[in-house]
């Protein structure tokens, strides 16, 4: 699975740091930056899948990968 | 214009600052969903308001059709300050709205915000130091109203001894909007007052604070100029007190009536911050405004210019099309996309502050006073108009 940010969408609530902080991190104005290539390991599938169920502007996106 | 007889008919004569309205909204708005999504009212000169998230979330989307130019419904209408609007950026429409509001997210993004987390944890314990030994406090007098006023003070640069100054231009500006307009504007007047002594003080003497950040600002090269600091610095104070403040005391008025929600905290402590976004959901302090840029049909309804919208983001928190459960509060809610923050171009600016006092304050009080039950549900009193929050919580902690 891969997380990105819309950041077309992305207002700075910052939800997606909160609940998935080892895959997005804030950036100077606190909108959402994927760590990294935004690959989610296993062990963080559930904080990606919370990440993206909690965002009010619907910018955390998740794609599967084969 | 300036009477406000009780509200008869919500589906056609709405008034938030009607006493059901501040005292329970909830029913109200059901019932405006189900059979009147969108609603009407003669009253402040035309307003309206969408009850339906899917309807809040179009209006705050489109700024092409809706303007800032005030978002606190009065009986007239503000003079057109384009393009930044009398407090910018929450006054502010594009394209003019994200130059103000990029000089100041990174003063109050989440990194910057997490430096005032200690010094706020300290004030809290002292304010609950205090109490500690009592029988019954008030929780939004003795204890909530307090938090945002001193951290405000701190992160402007202001003196501290100036509380009670700050929460009468807050109530003024926000609570009391029936107010002819001539009271309304010297209220105004003194605000505008006290925020040039202290940005002139800030000139004279530059610290490492908000206010003397906004003075270093600039937008396209050039300094933003004393009414675009004045107008944010005025925002932060308005904006940044009672929300919070009705936040805090909505929170610890659900677990004085909830024990059994209060017992889950306690033995669950990591479970607050999901808690705490289900708190915002369920008790969203802030509705916002907007006017009618221009006539039009919108969805069916015969929109004019300058009409009032009433964005209630607290509405549209308790809508069952878009939240399972909505009128139940689940501390572990999995999903939650609320908006109590606002959505699109003007999120609240202070939601990382917010946060922070909000967590801080719980925990804090949490800590100190772990039992706690409502001492006479009826004393509890809440503020009406578009900060909806307790203003008497009295508690029995002993």
């Amino acid at each position: 699975m891969r997380i990105s940010i819309d950041l077309e969408r992305c207002e700075g609530h910052g939800r997606c740091y909160s609940l998935a902080p080892a895959l997005v991190e804030p950036d100077d104005i606190g909108n959402g930056c994927v760590v990294g290539d935004g690959n989610v390991p296993p062990d963080q599938m559930d904080n990606a899948r919370q990440a993206e169920a909690n965002c009010p502007e619907r910018a955390v996106i998740l794609e599967e990968q084969d | 214009m300036s009477e406000h007889p009780p509200v008869r008919d919500w589906t056609t004569d709405f008034d938030h600052t009607d006493e059901a309205w501040a005292a329970d909204p909830f029913p109200i708005w059901d019932e405006l969903r189900r059979t009147c999504p969108v609603a009407h009212s003669d009253r402040y000169g035309g307003t309206w308001l969408p009850t339906r998230h899917e309807d809040v979330a179009a209006i705050a989307y489109d700024t092409e059709n809706f303007t800032s130019r005030s978002v606190v419904v009065t009986n007239y209408r503000p003079p057109n300050i384009a393009p930044r609007g009398i407090a910018p950026p929450i006054s502010s429409d594009p394209p003019f709205h994200a130059g103000a509001r990029r000089i100041l997210l990174p003063l109050m993004s989440p990194q910057v915000i997490a430096k005032w987390e200690p010094s706020t944890r300290e004030y809290c314990e002292s304010l609950v130091d205090d109490l500690r030994g009592r029988d019954v406090i008030d929780a939004a007098q003795e204890y909530a109203q307090h938090i945002p006023v001193r951290v405000i003070a701190r992160l402007l640069g202001f003196p501290e001894d100036d509380a009670d100054l700050f929460r009468g231009f807050v109530h003024h500006v926000l609570e009391q909007v029936t107010l002819p307009l001539e009271q309304r504007f010297l209220g105004m007047q003194d605000l505008f007052e006290y925020l040039r002594a202290q940005v002139q003080d800030h000139i004279q003497n530059p610290r490492d604070d908000l206010t003397t950040a906004m003075l270093n600002a600039e937008m396209d090269g050039e300094p933003v100029g004393m009414e675009h600091v004045g107008g944010t610095v005025a925002l932060l104070l308005l904006a940044g007190i009672d929300t919070t403040w009705s936040a805090i005391g909505a929170s610890i008025w659900h677990l004085a009536g909830n024990p059994g929600d209060r017992e889950r905290l306690l033995a669950e402590p990591e479970l607050l911050p999901t808690a705490i976004e289900e708190f915002l959901r369920a008790y969203a302090p802030v509705t916002m405004a907007r006017l009618v840029k221009h006539d039009m049909d919108w969805n069916g309804c015969p929109m004019k210019a300058d009409d009032w919208i009433l964005l209630s983001f607290p509405s549209a928190n308790r809508d069952p099309a878009f939240f399972e459960n909505a009128d139940e509060v689940i501390l572990d809610r999995q999903d939650n996309r609320h908006a109590a923050f606002g959505l699109g171009i003007h999120r609240c600016a202070g939601s990382h502050l917010a946060r922070m006092e909000l967590r801080v304050a719980l925990e804090v009080f949490l800590d100190a006073f772990p039992v706690f039950h409502l001492e006479d549900p009826s004393a509890v009193r809440w503020s009406g108009g578009q900060v909806r929050g307790p203003r008497a919580l009295p508690l029995r902690i002993g």
